[in-house]
Protein backbone atom coordinates (compact mmCIF):
# COMPACT_ATOMS: atom_id res chain seq x y z
CA UNK A 1 0.00 0.00 0.00
CA UNK A 2 1.32 3.74 -0.65
CA UNK A 3 2.65 4.87 2.72
CA UNK A 4 1.34 8.47 1.35
CA UNK A 5 -2.10 7.49 2.49
CA UNK A 6 -0.61 7.61 5.99
CA UNK A 7 0.79 10.54 5.63
CA UNK A 8 -2.57 12.11 4.26
CA UNK A 9 -4.20 10.59 7.48
CA UNK A 10 -1.43 12.20 9.68
CA UNK A 11 -1.79 15.55 8.09
CA UNK A 12 -5.93 15.45 8.28
CA UNK A 13 -5.50 14.30 11.81
CA UNK A 14 -2.98 17.72 12.43
CA UNK A 15 -5.44 19.98 10.96
CA UNK A 16 -8.25 19.09 13.28
CA UNK A 17 -6.07 19.73 16.01
CA UNK A 18 -4.99 22.83 14.87
CA UNK A 19 -8.53 23.80 14.51
CA UNK A 20 -9.86 22.58 17.42
CA UNK A 21 -7.02 24.77 19.57
CA UNK A 22 -8.47 28.02 17.75
CA UNK A 23 -11.48 27.34 18.21
CA UNK A 24 -12.41 25.29 21.38
CA UNK A 25 -12.25 27.71 24.71
CA UNK A 26 -11.92 24.96 27.52
CA UNK A 27 -8.35 24.72 28.29
CA UNK A 28 -8.72 20.67 28.93
CA UNK A 29 -9.78 20.41 25.27
CA UNK A 30 -7.35 22.45 24.10
CA UNK A 31 -4.81 20.68 25.83
CA UNK A 32 -6.54 17.16 24.01
CA UNK A 33 -6.12 18.95 21.04
CA UNK A 34 -2.49 19.64 21.33
CA UNK A 35 -2.52 16.07 22.27
CA UNK A 36 -3.80 14.79 18.94
CA UNK A 37 -1.82 16.84 17.30
CA UNK A 38 1.22 15.36 18.38
CA UNK A 39 -0.38 12.14 17.81
CA UNK A 40 -0.83 13.03 14.09
CA UNK A 41 2.94 13.87 13.89
CA UNK A 42 4.03 10.58 15.14
CA UNK A 43 2.18 9.02 12.71
CA UNK A 44 4.06 10.62 9.85
CA UNK A 45 7.43 10.09 11.75
CA UNK A 46 6.90 6.08 11.75
CA UNK A 47 5.20 6.33 8.54
CA UNK A 48 8.85 7.85 7.60
CA UNK A 49 11.04 5.25 8.92
CA UNK A 50 9.30 2.73 6.95
CA UNK A 51 9.97 4.71 3.85
CA UNK A 52 13.61 5.36 4.40
CA UNK A 53 14.01 1.68 6.04
CA UNK A 54 15.66 3.45 9.12
CA UNK A 55 14.59 3.05 12.30
CA UNK A 56 15.26 6.71 13.26
CA UNK A 57 11.84 7.96 12.78
CA UNK A 58 10.47 5.17 15.15
CA UNK A 59 13.17 6.61 18.02
CA UNK A 60 11.97 10.06 17.34
CA UNK A 61 8.34 9.21 18.01
CA UNK A 62 9.17 7.09 21.02
CA UNK A 63 11.23 10.54 22.45
CA UNK A 64 8.13 12.58 21.20
CA UNK A 65 5.78 10.47 23.33
CA UNK A 66 8.37 11.19 26.84
CA UNK A 67 7.93 14.88 25.78
CA UNK A 68 4.44 14.58 25.77
CA UNK A 69 4.01 13.03 28.80
CA UNK A 70 6.27 15.28 30.30
CA UNK A 71 4.38 17.73 28.88
CA UNK A 72 0.77 16.69 29.79
CA UNK A 73 2.39 16.32 33.76
CA UNK A 74 3.40 20.36 33.78
CA UNK A 75 0.47 21.35 31.92
CA UNK A 76 -2.17 19.94 33.89
CA UNK A 77 -1.11 20.81 36.80
CA UNK A 78 -0.71 24.77 35.66
CA UNK A 79 -4.48 24.55 34.46
CA UNK A 80 -5.33 22.99 37.92
CA UNK A 81 -3.68 26.28 39.36
CA UNK A 82 -5.49 28.48 36.95
CA UNK A 83 -8.54 26.78 38.37
CA UNK A 84 -8.21 26.98 41.59
CA UNK A 85 -7.49 30.30 41.62
CA UNK A 86 -10.07 31.70 38.79
CA UNK A 87 -12.95 28.83 39.07
CA UNK A 88 -12.68 28.57 35.24
CA UNK A 89 -10.89 26.70 33.37
CA UNK A 90 -11.58 28.76 30.33
CA UNK A 91 -8.71 30.18 27.74
CA UNK A 92 -10.73 33.21 27.46
CA UNK A 93 -10.58 34.14 31.56
CA UNK A 94 -6.94 33.97 31.73
CA UNK A 95 -5.89 36.68 29.88
CA UNK A 96 -4.04 39.18 32.18
CA UNK A 97 -0.63 37.01 32.72
CA UNK A 98 -1.58 37.56 36.28
CA UNK A 99 -3.74 36.28 38.97
CA UNK B 1 -6.63 -5.41 -1.47
CA UNK B 2 -3.98 -6.38 1.27
CA UNK B 3 -4.12 -7.01 4.59
CA UNK B 4 -2.60 -3.86 5.53
CA UNK B 5 -4.48 -1.66 3.20
CA UNK B 6 -7.70 -3.00 4.89
CA UNK B 7 -6.37 -2.43 8.19
CA UNK B 8 -6.00 1.17 7.08
CA UNK B 9 -9.28 2.21 5.01
CA UNK B 10 -11.08 0.69 8.26
CA UNK B 11 -8.85 2.33 11.41
CA UNK B 12 -8.24 5.86 9.22
CA UNK B 13 -11.93 7.13 9.16
CA UNK B 14 -12.17 6.09 12.85
CA UNK B 15 -9.37 7.68 14.05
CA UNK B 16 -10.59 11.05 11.64
CA UNK B 17 -13.87 10.59 13.18
CA UNK B 18 -12.34 10.65 16.87
CA UNK B 19 -10.22 13.53 15.74
CA UNK B 20 -13.70 15.20 14.90
CA UNK B 21 -15.46 14.43 17.90
CA UNK B 22 -12.70 16.03 20.17
CA UNK B 23 -13.14 19.27 18.60
CA UNK B 24 -16.85 19.21 18.19
CA UNK B 25 -18.53 17.67 21.61
CA UNK B 26 -19.61 20.41 24.15
CA UNK B 27 -18.36 18.29 26.96
CA UNK B 28 -14.52 17.69 27.78
CA UNK B 29 -15.94 14.14 28.85
CA UNK B 30 -16.94 13.27 25.83
CA UNK B 31 -13.97 14.82 23.95
CA UNK B 32 -11.46 13.08 26.31
CA UNK B 33 -13.24 9.40 25.46
CA UNK B 34 -12.94 10.48 21.27
CA UNK B 35 -9.23 11.29 22.02
CA UNK B 36 -8.94 7.36 23.34
CA UNK B 37 -10.76 6.15 20.13
CA UNK B 38 -8.17 8.24 17.86
CA UNK B 39 -5.00 7.04 20.02
CA UNK B 40 -6.05 3.21 19.99
CA UNK B 41 -6.67 3.77 16.15
CA UNK B 42 -3.13 5.55 16.30
CA UNK B 43 -1.32 2.25 17.87
CA UNK B 44 -2.91 0.01 15.73
CA UNK B 45 -1.72 1.72 12.68
CA UNK B 46 2.01 1.44 13.85
CA UNK B 47 1.70 -1.90 14.47
CA UNK B 48 0.22 -2.64 11.21
CA UNK B 49 2.93 -0.53 9.53
CA UNK B 50 5.63 -2.60 11.27
CA UNK B 51 6.32 -0.55 14.67
CA UNK B 52 4.91 -2.65 17.36
CA UNK B 53 6.71 -1.49 20.33
CA UNK B 54 5.64 2.18 19.45
CA UNK B 55 1.85 1.03 18.84
CA UNK B 56 1.74 -0.79 22.64
CA UNK B 57 3.77 2.06 24.34
CA UNK B 58 1.05 4.67 22.52
CA UNK B 59 -1.63 2.13 24.19
CA UNK B 60 0.49 1.95 27.72
CA UNK B 61 1.41 5.45 27.78
CA UNK B 62 -0.99 7.59 26.05
CA UNK B 63 -4.37 6.05 26.11
CA UNK B 64 -3.45 4.61 29.85
CA UNK B 65 -1.88 6.74 31.35
CA UNK B 66 -2.29 10.06 29.87
CA UNK B 67 -5.89 9.86 29.45
CA UNK B 68 -6.21 8.61 32.77
CA UNK B 69 -4.56 12.20 34.06
CA UNK B 70 -6.63 13.81 31.72
CA UNK B 71 -9.79 12.60 32.50
CA UNK B 72 -9.12 12.67 36.70
CA UNK B 73 -8.57 16.76 36.42
CA UNK B 74 -11.64 17.02 34.31
CA UNK B 75 -13.29 15.14 37.19
CA UNK B 76 -11.16 17.40 39.53
CA UNK B 77 -11.99 20.57 37.61
CA UNK B 78 -16.07 20.02 36.88
CA UNK B 79 -17.16 17.68 34.55
CA UNK B 80 -20.67 19.42 33.90
CA UNK B 81 -18.81 22.14 32.78
CA UNK B 82 -19.35 22.77 28.82
CA UNK B 83 -18.13 25.42 26.63
CA UNK B 84 -20.74 28.45 25.98
CA UNK B 85 -21.30 28.89 22.22
CA UNK B 86 -20.99 32.72 21.86
CA UNK B 87 -18.17 33.98 19.84
CA UNK B 88 -16.13 36.13 22.06
CA UNK B 89 -14.10 37.27 18.88
CA UNK B 90 -16.55 37.99 15.62
CA UNK B 91 -16.08 35.65 12.80
CA UNK B 92 -13.02 33.95 14.78
CA UNK B 93 -14.97 30.51 14.36
CA UNK B 94 -14.89 30.86 10.87
CA UNK B 95 -11.61 32.09 10.42
CA UNK B 96 -10.50 29.40 12.47
CA UNK B 97 -12.13 26.61 10.00
CA UNK B 98 -10.43 28.58 7.18
CA UNK B 99 -7.02 28.31 8.46
CA UNK B 100 -7.53 24.46 9.61
CA UNK B 101 -8.81 23.88 6.03
CA UNK B 102 -5.76 26.10 4.16
CA UNK B 103 -3.11 23.93 6.21
CA UNK B 104 -4.82 20.61 5.78
CA UNK B 105 -4.62 21.71 1.94
CA UNK B 106 -1.49 22.54 1.84
CA UNK B 107 -0.05 19.70 3.85
CA UNK B 108 -2.25 17.22 1.46
CA UNK B 109 -1.31 18.69 -1.24
CA UNK B 110 2.82 18.59 -0.28
CA UNK B 111 2.58 14.87 0.43
CA UNK B 112 0.46 13.98 -2.13
CA UNK B 113 2.76 15.42 -4.82
CA UNK B 114 5.93 14.37 -3.13
CA UNK B 115 7.51 11.07 -4.17
CA UNK B 116 7.56 8.67 -1.27
CA UNK B 117 9.79 5.70 -1.71
CA UNK B 118 8.35 1.72 -1.33
CA UNK B 119 8.36 0.27 2.17
CA UNK B 120 10.94 -1.18 3.53
CA UNK B 121 10.05 -4.55 4.99
CA UNK B 122 10.33 -5.19 9.40
CA UNK B 123 13.48 -7.39 8.04
CA UNK B 124 15.43 -4.70 6.57
CA UNK B 125 14.12 -1.73 9.02
CA UNK B 126 14.89 -3.89 12.11
CA UNK B 127 17.10 -6.97 11.35
CA UNK B 128 17.40 -8.05 15.46
CA UNK B 129 13.67 -7.37 15.88
CA UNK B 130 11.64 -4.30 16.42
CA UNK B 131 12.69 -4.17 20.00
CA UNK B 132 16.30 -5.13 20.31
CA UNK B 133 17.06 -2.57 17.15
CA UNK B 134 15.15 0.04 18.72
CA UNK B 135 17.16 -1.01 21.94
CA UNK B 136 20.24 -0.51 20.27
CA UNK B 137 19.97 2.51 18.26
CA UNK B 138 18.46 4.27 21.98
CA UNK B 139 21.93 3.35 23.66
CA UNK B 140 24.42 4.49 21.11
CA UNK B 141 23.83 6.65 18.75
CA UNK B 142 20.63 7.80 20.84
CA UNK B 143 22.02 8.02 24.24
CA UNK B 144 22.59 11.42 25.03
CA UNK B 145 19.00 12.25 23.80
CA UNK B 146 17.89 9.49 26.04
CA UNK B 147 19.36 11.01 29.65
CA UNK B 148 18.26 14.45 28.83
CA UNK B 149 14.85 13.04 28.53
CA UNK B 150 15.51 11.48 31.97
CA UNK B 151 16.36 14.88 32.94
CA UNK B 152 13.25 16.29 31.87
CA UNK B 153 10.98 14.12 33.81
CA UNK B 154 12.24 14.77 37.19
CA UNK B 155 11.90 18.38 35.92
CA UNK B 156 8.52 17.77 35.37
CA UNK B 157 7.39 15.62 37.87
CA UNK B 158 9.12 18.25 40.53
CA UNK B 159 7.68 21.17 38.63
CA UNK B 160 4.08 19.70 39.15
CA UNK B 161 4.77 19.02 42.79
CA UNK B 162 5.87 22.52 43.29
CA UNK B 163 2.96 24.27 41.17
CA UNK B 164 0.39 21.95 43.06
CA UNK B 165 1.28 22.63 46.28
CA UNK B 166 -0.48 24.39 48.53
CA UNK B 167 1.44 25.72 51.28
CA UNK B 168 -0.44 24.78 55.32
CA UNK B 169 -1.28 28.63 56.63
CA UNK B 170 -2.49 27.05 59.61
CA UNK B 171 -0.19 24.92 61.76
CA UNK B 172 -2.07 21.27 61.91
CA UNK B 173 -3.83 20.45 65.16
CA UNK B 174 -2.69 17.50 66.93
CA UNK B 175 -3.92 14.77 68.42
CA UNK B 176 -2.92 16.21 72.45
CA UNK B 177 -4.76 19.63 71.21
CA UNK B 178 -7.88 18.07 69.91
CA UNK B 179 -7.72 16.04 73.32
CA UNK B 180 -7.06 18.77 75.65
CA UNK B 181 -10.01 20.84 74.01
CA UNK B 182 -12.58 18.46 73.62
CA UNK B 183 -12.04 17.23 77.87
CA UNK B 184 -10.82 20.68 79.26
CA UNK B 185 -13.17 22.98 76.93
CA UNK B 186 -12.27 27.07 77.44
CA UNK B 187 -16.17 27.51 77.98
CA UNK B 188 -16.78 25.01 79.99
CA UNK B 189 -19.28 23.12 77.65
CA UNK B 190 -18.43 19.67 78.29
CA UNK B 191 -21.92 18.78 76.55
CA UNK B 192 -19.69 17.29 73.12
CA UNK B 193 -17.05 15.62 75.28
CA UNK B 194 -19.00 12.21 74.61
CA UNK B 195 -18.58 12.98 70.87
CA UNK B 196 -21.49 14.29 68.69
CA UNK B 197 -24.62 12.92 68.49
CA UNK B 198 -25.05 10.11 66.01
CA UNK B 199 -27.38 10.07 62.69
CA UNK B 200 -30.42 9.17 62.22
CA UNK B 201 -29.58 7.05 59.70
CA UNK B 202 -31.05 3.48 59.82
CA UNK B 203 -33.26 4.51 63.11
CA UNK B 204 -35.34 6.69 61.24
CA UNK B 205 -35.08 6.38 57.30
CA UNK B 206 -32.04 5.08 55.55
CA UNK B 207 -30.42 7.97 53.90
CA UNK B 208 -27.45 9.56 55.16
CA UNK B 209 -28.63 13.10 55.51
CA UNK B 210 -31.56 12.15 58.14
CA UNK B 211 -30.86 14.14 61.32
CA UNK B 212 -30.79 12.30 65.11
CA UNK B 213 -33.60 13.12 67.12
CA UNK B 214 -32.06 14.59 70.44
CA UNK B 215 -34.09 12.92 73.73
CA UNK B 216 -36.54 15.90 73.81
CA UNK B 217 -37.48 14.85 69.77
CA UNK B 218 -36.10 18.30 68.03
CA UNK B 219 -33.63 17.37 65.29
CA UNK B 220 -29.84 17.83 66.14
CA UNK B 221 -27.87 19.82 63.23
CA UNK B 222 -24.31 18.62 64.94
CA UNK B 223 -25.59 14.76 64.21
CA UNK B 224 -25.08 15.50 60.67
CA UNK B 225 -22.03 15.85 58.42
CA UNK B 226 -20.83 19.53 57.55
CA UNK B 227 -20.36 18.37 54.10
CA UNK B 228 -24.38 17.05 54.06
CA UNK B 229 -25.66 20.48 55.93
CA UNK B 230 -23.64 22.53 52.99
CA UNK B 231 -24.94 21.04 50.14
CA UNK B 232 -28.21 21.49 49.05
CA UNK B 233 -29.13 17.70 48.36
CA UNK B 234 -30.05 18.01 51.98
CA UNK B 235 -33.49 19.34 51.49
CA UNK B 236 -34.06 16.96 48.90
CA UNK B 237 -32.85 13.67 51.45
CA UNK B 238 -35.93 15.10 53.74
CA UNK B 239 -38.08 15.10 51.04
CA UNK B 240 -37.38 11.95 49.87
CA UNK B 241 -37.95 10.85 53.75
CA UNK B 242 -40.96 12.31 54.13
CA UNK B 243 -42.44 10.47 50.75
CA UNK B 244 -40.97 7.06 51.55
CA UNK B 245 -41.20 6.19 55.31
CA UNK B 246 -44.47 4.53 55.00
CA UNK B 247 -42.60 1.82 53.07
CA UNK B 248 -40.48 1.49 56.54
CA UNK B 249 -39.50 -2.39 56.59
CA UNK B 250 -40.88 -4.18 59.63
CA UNK B 251 -37.92 -4.73 61.80
CA UNK B 252 -37.15 -1.51 61.47
CA UNK B 253 -41.20 -0.04 62.62
CA UNK B 254 -41.29 -0.81 66.39
CA UNK B 255 -37.89 1.47 66.03
CA UNK B 256 -39.36 4.56 64.39
CA UNK B 257 -43.24 4.03 66.26
CA UNK B 258 -40.88 4.20 69.85
CA UNK B 259 -38.92 7.38 68.71
CA UNK B 260 -41.70 9.25 67.68
CA UNK B 261 -44.59 8.12 69.70
CA UNK B 262 -42.61 7.70 72.91
CA UNK B 263 -40.47 10.18 72.96
CA UNK B 264 -41.15 13.30 70.71
CA UNK B 265 -44.92 14.80 70.99
CA UNK B 266 -47.01 15.39 68.61
CA UNK B 267 -46.77 19.12 68.74
CA UNK B 268 -42.78 19.35 68.92
CA UNK B 269 -41.81 16.96 66.05
CA UNK B 270 -39.46 17.23 63.27
CA UNK B 271 -39.97 19.04 60.38
CA UNK B 272 -39.60 16.04 58.02
CA UNK B 273 -42.04 13.82 59.81
CA UNK B 274 -45.07 15.95 60.48
CA UNK B 275 -44.76 16.77 56.67
CA UNK B 276 -45.68 13.33 55.85
CA UNK B 277 -49.20 12.34 54.93
CA UNK B 278 -51.01 10.03 57.56
CA UNK B 279 -48.19 9.43 59.86
CA UNK B 280 -46.91 6.13 58.42
CA UNK B 281 -45.44 3.62 61.39
CA UNK B 282 -47.52 5.44 63.72
CA UNK B 283 -50.90 4.21 62.45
Amino acid sequence: MNPSNYLVLSALLFSIGAVGVLVRRNALVVFMCVELMLNASNLAFVTFARTTGTLDGQVTAFFVMVVAAAEVVVGLAIIMLIYRSRRSASVDDASLLRL
Amino acid sequence: MSGEAWTFWIIAPLTVLGGLGLVLSRKAVHSALWLAVTMIGLAVLYIAQDAPFLGVVQVIVYTGAVMMLFLFVIMLVGVDASDSLVETLRGQRVAALLAGGGLAFVLVAAVTRATVGDPAGAEVIAPLGNVESLAELIFTDYVFAFMVTSALLVTAAVGALVLTLVPRVVPRRTQRELATERFRPADGDFSLAAGLPAPGVLARHNAVGTPGLLPDGTPSDLSLSRVLLARESLAEAAAAAGGTAGEVPAEEAPVQARVEAGVAGPDERPVDVSSRPGGGAEA
